[in-house]
């Protein structure tokens, strides 16, 4: 039985797992960073460890600090959130040797999807299909890869992540300068000049489906779609992905449970597809091996608690849901409210949240620290918090996140709030099934 | 760190219900760790949560259990759960709550402070006896003022 938890993370995540373990009789531990101390969730957290300065290299992404501090506090589970160190298998390995539960999926399956050229072996293995591609270490390895994809083609780092270096090319006469740029970007950045060719999608839509396994088994908790984008960065996020003909939706939830029963995977984790807007043909991007920001969407239209699923697959319990109690009805939708100044190309807006009035009130439901005279850091991502609404149909539910984003008032600090009413102004998106060029396309007012 | 969560998103919701179906278009409730302001915004509600005054109460409330201590004195302040109106009895020419002399107890109503056309009873919080009054009928009080003064009894050691 897990007794005492340590939370090895901040802001509302921190809160939000505060919550549920709370209600499970869970006794929390919440390691915080200095500029944390005065934090909500630090207020909250049963007990508080300081487990390091501000800056989350010395903190929050310090192994041997974030250790050291769950041993010193006599945790029993570690719950790493997300971000931070919660696809690191080398914390995941720390915390099993200080004989700590990580709460999360094992090693194995931790180190399976965070290398992206395993992940799609393992991915091919299982049988899911993938987007046309390769990798490549030389400029003729590139063009040979791309003889192979044809045009046009994306660019990336093997190394990278959250979008960075990625490099559209439409045809030959661009194809050289481009792969040496990628290559010496890749180098730049993550030290590996390594690139991946692949097939560019023209109008791709981003659906993931949230799975739940306990190492014997796995089910499917429907899907999300997190299209609207910008910089490959996620803004809104629904469920369940609209638009999508029954046979097409049913596939990608299968191929989804197929990878995860495969991996024998234990936890909670979501595989991440790149759906054609046009022929709703599918591919299978990567698997995130935690819990997700946009994780309060899939809770509102199926009423499981991820967390506590979390929680109980950790504590080594078989799960006590089955695919029929899981089954996702009627419409949420998240917005991510960040301290950003959206108009001045999304610069970050640290400082002192001087008001923070949020929606409330039924369908409503809200996931934030930032309280009025709340502190945003200038040390870590701008996450202010999330406003989630639902309803028994999509409709209803835009409707009422219009109605909820009219209300909303944060004052102190720029924020996404603005932005968020022209979305779900836009036809476009009351419509629903946007593809991830959505924001290009938006009225800026 | 406290051992108990404020209200829970479930708990807001059925307040905003309550509130929805009734006149009223904005309720705060102050426990001295936390405001919450609950307000009708056209045709919804906001909730607005402030926590900045509980570092400031914990440091005030620590500070003045020391000075007792230090001092021995066995005297206490009942202080104001929130801003508003304080009455020393249920009713106008009704008997008061309690008079100097009067034994109280934790739960013991010692008068209500109306805010926003709610009525909030006050409770001593101690066991002691009513010594004097600081504040009189139908006057303002502010969050956190003292009202009455209480010599509490004293609680042996090891009982």
């Amino acid at each position: 039985m897990i007794r005492r938890l340590f939370i090895a993370n901040r802001g509302e995540i921190a809160l939000r797992i505060i919550r549920t373990a709370r209600r499970m009789g869970i006794v929390t531990i919440l390691g915080a960073s200095e500029a944390d101390r005065q934090s909500l969730p630090a207020h909250l957290a049963d007990e508080v460890v300081i487990v390091g300065p501000s800056p989350s290299s010395r903190s929050y992404l310090s192994i041997e600090a974030v250790i050291a501090a769950a041993r010193a506090a006599g945790a029993d589970a570690i719950h790493p959130g997300y971000g931070f160190l919660s696809e690191n298998a080398a914390f995941a390995r720390a915390a099993a040797e200080a004989g700590i539960v990580f709460v999360g999926p094992d090693v194995a399956s931790l180190e399976a999807m965070g290398d992206k050229l395993m992940a799609r072996r393992v991915a091919i293995d299982a049988g899911l299909p993938v987007v046309p591609g390769g990798e490549a270490a030389t400029r003729q390895e590139a063009r040979s890869r791309v003889a192979e994809v044809g045009y046009p083609v994306l660019l990336k780092a093997v190394s990278g992540g959250g979008g960075r270096g990625m490099k559209r090319v439409d045809r030959e006469a661009d194809l050289d300068a481009s792969i040496d740029m990628a290559m010496s970007e890749a180098q730049a950045a993550f030290g590996d000049a390594r690139i991946y060719v692949e097939r560019f999608i023209g109008r791709g839509r981003h659906v993931e489906v949230q799975i739940l396994g306990d190492g014997a088994t796995a089910i499917h908790l429907g899907t999300r779609d997190c299209s609207i984008q910008r910089r490959f960065q996620k803004l809104v996020e629904e469920a369940p992905a609209p638009g999508i003909p029954d046979s097409q939706h049913q596939a990608l939830l299968d191929a989804a449970v197929r990878l995860a029963r495969h991996l024998a995977y234990r936890g909670a984790g979501t595989v991440e597809f790149l759906v054609d807007a046009d022929s709703f043909d599918f591919y299978f991007l990567e698997m995130n091996a935690r819990i997700q920001v946009e994780h309060p969407v899939t809770e509102a239209v199926t009423g499981v608690d991820l967390i506590e699923q979390q929680l109980l697959i950790a504590d080594g319990q078989p799960l006590g849901l089955d695919q029929a109690a899981a089954t996702p009805r009627g419409h949420a939708i998240e917005v991510r409210i960040n301290a950003e100044d959206w108009r001045a190309d999304f610069r970050p807006s640290a400082g002192r949240v001087s008001r923070a009035a949020w929606p409330a009130g039924e369908h409503i439901r809200v996931d934030t620290h930032i309280a009025s005279g709340g502190e945003v850091p200038p040390f870590y991502d701008s996450l202010l918090g999330k406003l989630i609404v639902s309803g028994a149909s999509r409709a209803e539910a835009v409707a009422r996140l219009s109605a909820a984003l009219a209300q909303l008032r944060i004052e102190g600090v720029s924020t996404t709030t603005e932005l968020h009413r022209l979305i779900a102004a836009d036809p476009r998106f009351v419509r629903g099934g946007v593809d991830t060029r959505f924001f290009e396309g938006l009225a800026h007012g | 760190m406290s051992n108990t969560l404020p209200l829970t998103p479930d708990d807001v919701a059925t307040i905003v219900a309550i509130l929805d179906g009734s006149a009223y278009d904005r309720l705060e409730v102050n426990t001295g760790r936390f405001i919450l302001k609950v307000v009708r915004e056209g045709a919804g509600w906001t909730q607005e949560w402030d926590w900045t005054a509980s570092a400031v109460v914990t440091g005030a409330a620590i500070l003045g259990v020391e000075a007792v201590e230090a001092e021995q004195d066995p005297r206490s302040l009942i202080r104001a759960p929130l801003p508003g109106i304080f009455y020393r009895a249920p009713a106008p020419g009704a008997p008061p709550f309690v008079e100097i002399g009067d034994r109280v107890a934790p739960d013991s109503v010692i008068g209500i402070i109306e805010t926003m056309k709610l009525m909030n009873p006050v409770h001593a919080g101690m066991t002691g006896v009513v010594e004097a009054f600081l504040v009189d009928n139908s006057a303002m009080v502010a969050n956190g003022e003292g009202l009455i003064v209480v010599v509490e009894d004293v609680v042996e050691e090891g009982g």
